[in-house]
């Protein structure tokens, strides 16, 4: 039986049914501990106490872009092989995405006022994450207005696949054009930027917050998995009576 | 502004938008097993639960 056939909607309930307990616990445990280390972490020398916002900025940011890679991974399985449960995944993704960006743009204003004394400004790398937020409300937007769910599923994941190319803007957009928003300072060539002290709590934090993330999608796949069986017996329910 | 206001403004805003989102699925997911369960009550079953 190929890989495929084995990832089918019910064998994902009964699976997913025993992993998310231990998925929630995980992402509690890991996200509390990060928040912990992230307030028992020093000062930074330069921006004070306000670098407390990076232990939340800096994975929302991360997950927004690992959210819509996930989205353009799902779009090639709804496209290529059709696959019922990669259109679930697509669909369970978007607004989850479209939160995670929301809330990178808003903590990045908030750390942006105090350190550079605005809130915005239309620099390569805010304006690259706000394309991002809106891409996700796109697709939503764009499931929502076509009836058929085939189409509308195809049509979103055609939208996934054409706006991905913004994904890698996001992440170089402070290497190929002149930004307020600071250069990489942990992925990239020559090692993190960032002192130990600062980084490990960083780095449990976006943990944790991955995990939450994998949580609230594995349960926005169950729910879409049940929203469909609900309108497949209605439709069946409708058929009967009208016999 | 204080510095403490963006910080508790930034942690404050993701926690109120993560418990939303966060609750909004429980909700959701809520309304859609007691779907199922009612259209199984009515006798309308999934070929694959039919036996």
């Amino acid at each position: 039986m190929g890989l495929l056939n084995l990832a089918n909607p019910t064998r994902f309930m009964w699976l997913s049914d025993r992993l998310m307990p231990w998925l929630w616990g995980a992402a509690v445990l890991v996200l509390g501990a990060g928040l912990a280390l992230a307030f028992l972490a020093p000062a930074d020398y330069q921006q004070g106490e306000t670098v407390r916002i990076m232990y939340i900025h800096v994975p929302f940011a991360w997950l927004a872009m690992m959210g819509y890679s996930l989205m353009a991974g799902s779009s090639l399985g709804v496209l290529v092989w059709r696959h019922p449960l990669a259109d679930v995944a697509h669909k369970a993704l978007a607004p989850i995405g479209a939160v995670f960006t929301c809330l990178c743009l808003i903590t990045g204003a908030l750390w942006g006022r105090p350190m550079w004394g605005t809130y915005w400004v239309w620099d390569a790398r805010l304006t690259s994450v706000l394309v991002l937020f809106l891409l996700y409300l796109g697709i939503m937007a764009l499931r929502a207005a076509i009836d058929d769910p085939n189409r509308a599923g195809r049509a979103a994941s055609v939208l996934t696949l054409v706006g991905f190319i913004n994904v890698p803007i996001v992440k170089f957009s402070v290497d190929w054009w002149n930004t307020l928003h600071q250069p990489a300072s942990v992925f990239r060539m020559g090692g993190s930027a960032i002192e130990g002290s600062l980084l490990w709590p960083l780095l449990a934090c976006a943990a944790g917050f991955t995990l939450l993330f994998l949580a609230l999608h594995m349960l926005a796949m169950r729910t879409e998995i049940l929203r469909r069986r609900v309108q497949a017996l209605e439709a069946r329910a409708a058929a009967q009576a009208g016999l | 502004m204080s510095h403490t206001a963006f910080i508790a403004a930034a942690y404050g805003t993701a926690f109120i938008g993560l418990g939303v989102l966060t609750l909004a699925l429980i909700w959701d997911n809520r309304v859609q097993r007691r779907a199922l369960a009612d259209l199984e009550a009515r006798g309308i079953r999934r070929r694959a639960r039919q036996g």
